[in-house]
């Protein structure tokens, strides 16, 4: 870890004014992890994956400061040594991801409906602008609400505002118990009982049907653990290897080069293409299909379910890869984007074709 | 720095003119003639929120009674470049629902219905005007609530936390506004709709439900909101431990954090807080205590059980002089009843009481106390300290009387001082209660100039000729003049 620490700032700033003055388009990456996410990159690339390090850690305050281009694994090493963890889990790509571009990308793990994602537990960030402006939103402490909550902004983003330098977030402390329950059951059983086990307050992390079988984690105490486990029924399952094959899209489901959609919507929305391959995480919440679909069909089922939907893997990434937005919503990105970069040239056209 | 903030608030509208018996008439075409105040004595309520050391009257009071109605005043009001102020309940504590004297008050307590609560998705679809807790109350039928508890949440309305991103004594657990929101329906200054968020768990493209929550109403006006609602813990018990030293409670309550448990709330009082508290409401504080700490956690029977354990152990390590664990609902009710009553407590030990809400890291807990302690005697007024210590958000309360000239001056100074030590201490100066008037000129101490045109130059792609509640949360620099006239001239050739 240590020898991976190198402040890298000076020179992104001077990247970014170079290509400022040159109207040059960058394509900012992190370790490259998540290329396959997005509408394909164009412009120059400008890693920020050397630009690493932890800047601060307190334990006692559960806050962690890191450069962006610090991968998941330092951070997990460092997190360890207090048994503490980022609570969102978040997909790790082999260990290579680095948190600026996880926040870039807001993804998060199995526990998110309960943890909460990156994006709510991000505290603050330092950005470079468009203008080559190094700026600091947010801070160190739990709550903040002076000024617009510009970190949080920077979740999902997919860099079109700025070039994230650091990230502060909350960390959270590990499980002392994790334990894991199974039972098997078709498409609409399977959903309307991940209703019924969310409906009741219980030390709930995950929930999950990959086709075949509901699973069901509990994080805690293991008295509270073995005791909703217990309520819970269904039969013991391996508790990691379930959960990680989800998280790093290594479940067979994943397998293929099929496209692979994203649909995020209410977790009790009625199943659509019945006979479609789906696999259900958050508690329905979020649900991944397979196939060669058109993204306008697939738009129409998930505004009728209360949600959104994109193409996650494969296909077309010269087209539109994410949920249409209407004029009202695209005149405020354009005019949120002119704001942070006016020359556009911030990883143009990665997030939407017309910003 | 301090005088550009103050030549300029009130944004680039004021000093427009306007007729205002004829924008009264234009509005009586939208809006029933019942709904528009124009006389000082009906407007009166208005003319200030929860701080009333700030009092502005407005031109006009408008009180629309549908989405379609706001959407319309605000269409009128642009056209016209009319500031427009909206108001929930106004119970906000940083003068953020303040009038603006050339401009109007858009009050959206007659959009107060519950739209829908969707007990398999566990989410509440209500109007703006409901309140907090009426959420909870009408959730309460499926074994739902919603988490945040402002500690005006009986007045409280959801579009005013949403414009706050408002906290409250459980949200160490459950987390602020931000977290329990799913999507948003705003309207634009121009009166167009615009849908933040999604009935998912995140929505496509960039993260406007986080931008605008907590924008004090700088950059729409909301007129809907999906929340999520929680399913009731079904037990909860609350620890309350006595402390010698302000400094053990604090080592206390990191101990606690570090310790990896999460309760559901984590609150400390100081001595002059726990004598008011005391007084008023017989809760049986130990009012020789230096430092008080409530600990609620909640949970499932075996949760609650294994944490509370906990808890009594790192409070006993830590040195607590008492210890008492509730024994039964009522108990729980009534060791909360004498935090949750502290500010009125306090209002009656003193005329009146300025309430900061500075926010810190948990470790420098002792020493902000300690030097809060000491600009207390130098400025002559007391202190009671009221904290949201789990998370660091401080609420000292400066006792003055309103009524002796120049006292209120010297408790808005020591309040100032308080919020400069807090970001000094790597804190900041508003955790939960926003901006607003009163804290503009605390923000260059958390935001450098290039920041706060970075933030203003926000303002603008939402608001062009910053209309929607000019003058509060950003101060307003010069160098935002260069992007605002481009950002309009872009507008005005896009729109036609």
């Amino acid at each position: 870890m240590a020898d991976r620490a190198a402040d890298l700032t000076e020179l992104l700033i001077d990247r970014v004014r170079r290509a400022g003055e040159r109207q040059q388009a960058l394509a900012v990456t992190g370790n490259g992890t998540k290329h396959f996410l997005g509408r394909q990159a164009t412009g120059e690339p400008l890693s920020v994956a050397d630009h690493a390090g932890v800047v601060e850690y307190e334990p006692t305050e559960l806050v962690l400061t890191v450069r962006a281009g610090t991968t998941l694994a330092e951070i997990d090493a460092v997190l360890e040594g207090s048994r503490q963890a980022l609570g969102s889990d978040p997909p790790t790509f082999g260990g290579r991801a680095t948190i600026g571009g996880t926040l870039a990308a807001n993804l998060s793990g199995p526990p998110r409906p309960w943890s909460g994602s990156l994006r709510d537990h991000v505290l603050g960030v330092r950005v470079i602008n468009g203008h080559g402006e190094h700026l600091r939103f947010g801070g160190r402490v739990m709550k903040n609400v002076a000024g617009y909550d510009v970190s949080r902004l920077m979740a999902g983003s997919y860099g079109v505002l700025g070039l994230v330098t650091e990230v502060t977030v909350r960390v959270h402390a590990r499980a002392e118990h994790t334990t894991t329950r199974a039972l098997k059951l078709g498409p609409d059983e399977a959903l309307a009982a991940m209703i019924r086990f969310g409906a009741v307050h219980s030390p709930l992390c995950g929930l999950a049907w990959d086709g075949r079988t509901v699973y069901a984690r509990f994080a805690g105490s293991a008295a509270a653990v073995d005791a909703a486990a217990r309520e819970l029924g269904g039969e013991a399952a391996d508790d990691e290897r379930f959960w990680t094959s989800i998280r790093e899209q290594t479940h067979e489901f994943f397998g293929g080069d099929e496209p692979l959609w994203r649909f995020s919507v209410p977790p009790a929305a009625a199943p659509a293409l019945p006979d479609a391959r789906w696999l259900f995480d958050w508690g329905g919440a979020q649900r991944w299909l397979r196939g060669d679909y058109e993204i306008a069909r697939l738009e129409d089922i998930a505004r009728k379910m209360g949600g959104h939907v994109s193409l996650y893997r494969g296909g077309d990434r010269t087209g539109e890869v994410q949920h249409s937005r209407d004029a009202v919503q695209q005149r405020i990105h354009r005019a949120l984007k002119a704001s942070f970069d006016p020359r556009g040239i911030l990883n143009p056209g990665r997030l939407y074709g017309w910003l | 720095m301090q005088h550009e903030v103050q030549a300029e608030a009130g944004g680039t509208a004021a000093g427009l003119r306007h007729d205002w018996r004829e924008v009264a008439a234009g509005l009586r075409a939208i809006v029933d003639s019942r709904f528009i105040v124009a006389d000082a004595e009906t407007m009166r309520p208005y003319e200030c929120d929860g701080l009333p050391m700030y009092r502005e009257m407005p031109q006009l009071v408008v009180l629309p009674g549908s989405v379609d109605e706001a959407s319309e005043v605000l269409r009128y009001c642009h056209a016209r470049r009319i500031p427009v102020v909206a108001r929930g309940g106004g119970t906000g504590l940083s003068a953020g629902a303040t009038p603006h004297k050339d401009g109007i008050v858009l009050s959206l307590s007659r959009l107060d219905r519950i739209l829908d609560i969707d007990p398999a998705a566990r989410s509440a679809r209500v109007e703006p005007g409901v309140t907090n807790l009426a959420i909870s109350e009408a959730a309460q039928a499926y074994g739902l609530y919603y988490a945040p508890d402002p500690s005006s949440q009986i007045a409280c309305t959801i579009g005013g936390n949403v414009a706050e991103n408002s906290g409250g004594v459980h949200c160490l657990k459950y987390g602020l506004t931000i977290h329990n929101l799913l999507e948003v329906r705003l309207l634009t200054v121009e009166g167009d709709e615009l849908v933040v968020g999604s009935g998912g768990y995140d929505a496509a493209g960039l993260d406007l439900l986080a931008l605008i929550t907590g924008s004090e109403g700088l950059l729409g006006v909301v007129v809907e909101v999906t929340v999520r609602l929680l399913p009731v813990p079904p037990a909860a018990q609350l620890v309350v431990a006595a402390f010698g030293t302000s400094r053990g409670a604090g080592e206390a309550v990191s101990g606690v954090i570090t310790e990896g448990i999460v309760p559901a709330g984590l609150e400390m009082m100081d001595n002059a807080a726990i004598r008011a508290a005391e007084d008023f409401v017989g809760a049986g504080y130990p009012v020789d205590a230096a430092a008080l700490l409530l600990c609620e956690l909640d949970g499932t029977p075996e949760e609650v059980a294994s944490g509370r354990e906990r808890v009594v152990e790192v409070f006993r390590a830590f040195g607590a002089s008492e210890i008492r664990v509730s024994r039964s609902e009522a108990e729980r009710q009534l060791l909360w009843k004498g935090r949750k009553a502290a500010f009125p407590a306090v209002g009656r030990i003193a005329p009146d009481y300025y309430c900061m809400d500075g926010t810190i890291p948990r470790k420098a807990l002792a020493d902000v106390l300690t030097a809060i302690g000491e600009m207390s005697e130098r400025y002559g007024l007391r202190v009671a300290n009221v904290f949201h210590a789990g998370d660091g958000n401080m609420h000292p309360l400066i006792l003055f009387d309103a009524n002796q000239p120049g006292d209120f001056a010297k408790a808005e100074a020591f309040g100032g001082d308080i919020l400069e030590l807090c970001v000094r201490h790597g804190g900041c100066i508003t955790g939960e209660h926003g901006v607003g008037i009163e804290k503009l000129r605390q923000v260059p101490l958390q935001f450098n100039e290039a920041e706060l045109v970075q933030l203003g130059n926000i303002k603008i792609a939402f608001d062009p000729f910053e209309t929607l509640n000019p003058g509060k949360g950003i101060p307003i620099l010069h160098r935002c003049q260069e992007y605002r006239a481009l950002a309009r001239a872009g507008r005005d050739g896009a729109d036609g």
